[in-house]
């Protein structure tokens, strides 16, 4: 029993008594909660692309996007980070797992993949990995420490702009000749082809009926003239009727 | 505190830690440029390896998602450096818009899914070979 708790204790008092050594006013704690938030983030994204179970793959994935909801906030940016715990965890990540939980089959919850794609895969994502972190850390403005500058809610200045309205201050830096628009137009496309996609979407996935037609209707539409038949067809999909049609020498055409 | 003999040791491990600068020292953009990267790595990765349709989507979150936390950062006053230009809120709302466009792209790409499913009984997308000449 005793060993047991010690075992259970030890993970969770490890980190505290390290924070405890520390000098406390050292600690920057936007810094730290940045670290927690990056760690959580990024192990989970390589947690998805390890797991070859699709239902952990999804449960990876929720984390890691709420740990980027926490990036969102830590950089000030409040409403896009709420925006990404709704829309993106609440509403994408769901439609995803009602995916799995349709097409989630005993034999295809966990399709492996072969090692030798897997090694490959490998390489070239570190190779990729590899050039972006270098261009990351090559220019020297995007190195310098930051400000810390207190930002302004983001809730108003982000609808206005969506109304075709700016009420924000220009960016820091930027030259005050510059042109801002209104974000009025992307709005309104963006509306429409989230309308024109979701019906289109409903339209793709809508329930057929695939029934067969039965032997009395199959019977009724070969003794009778072709005008019955496709009384005895309406549920009938479009190849069943041309099949059963075909069979029938003076069929509908 | 210091009764514990492990104490000193770990007191100078976190004092190697606070050398390095990881924790005192403010976050910059480049920090977040190594969030996004690694996301958009790893969707990358997810995209080619797995062969669930289902994972594959997944991946293709995860490189939008990369892509979202480059555009917080650029547009993030917080974290602008001194004498640094940042996006503002153009940032922002581009970001906003990945998210609506992630969400309909998701929503069409999962009625195929499923529609493949209905018509071949798998989402192997090594089985989707109906095209190949």
């Amino acid at each position: 029993m005793m060993p047991a708790t010690l075992s259970l204790a030890l993970p969770l008092a490890l980190p505290l008594a390290l924070l405890m050594t520390l000098p406390l006013a050292a600690i920057n704690w936007h810094t730290l909660l940045f670290l927690l938030f990056a760690v959580v983030a990024c192990a989970c994204a390589v947690a998805v692309v390890l797991a070859d179970n699709v239902v952990r793959m999804a449960f990876y994935l929720v984390l890691s996007l709420g740990a980027t909801a926490g990036l969102f906030f830590l950089a000030g940016a409040e409403f896009l980070g709420a925006m990404q715990l709704m829309i993106y965890v609440g509403g994408t990540l769901v439609l995803l797992v009602f995916g799995v939980m349709l097409t989630a089959q005993s034999p295809f919850v966990a399709i492996k993949t072969s090692t030798g794609d897997r090694v490959l895969a490998g390489m070239v994502g570190a190779a990729l990995l590899a050039v972006l972190l270098q261009s990351a850390f090559r220019v020297e403005a995007w190195q310098l420490p930051a400000v810390g500058a207190v930002t302004a809610p983001t809730a108003t200045p982000l609808g206005m702009a969506l109304l075709g309205v700016r009420v924000d201050a220009p960016a820091a830096g930027a030259p005050e000749t510059a042109v801002r628009s209104g974000y009025l137009l992307p709005f309104e496309i963006v509306s429409v082809h989230l309308l024109v996609v979701l019906v289109g979407a409903a339209y793709l996935a809508r329930a057929k009926r695939r029934r067969t037609p039965r032997a009395i209707d199959v019977a009724a539409s070969s003794s009778s003239p072709p005008s019955s038949s496709s009384s005895g067809g309406v549920a009938a999909t479009a190849r069943e009727a041309s099949s059963s049609s075909a069979l029938v020498p003076g069929g509908r055409r | 505190m210091n009764h514990f003999p492990f104490v000193d040791g770990m007191q100078s491990a976190m004092g190697a830690v606070l050398a390095v600068g990881l924790i005192d020292s403010p976050v910059s953009v480049a920090h977040y440029l190594v969030v996004g990267a690694v996301l958009f790595t790893a969707g990358v990765v997810c995209m080619t390896v797995k062969r669930n349709a289902l994972g594959v989507l997944m991946g293709i979150e995860l490189v939008l998602n990369g892509a979202n936390v480059n555009f917080v950062a650029f547009s993030s006053p917080y974290l602008r450096g001194e004498g640094a230009v940042s996006l503002g809120l153009d940032g922002q709302v581009i970001a906003l818009f990945v998210i609506l466009l992630a969400a309909a792209e998701a929503a069409v790409a999962l009625a195929i899914t499923l529609n493949f499913y209905n018509n071949h009984a798998t989402v192997d997308i090594d089985r989707a070979d109906d095209l190949k000449g």
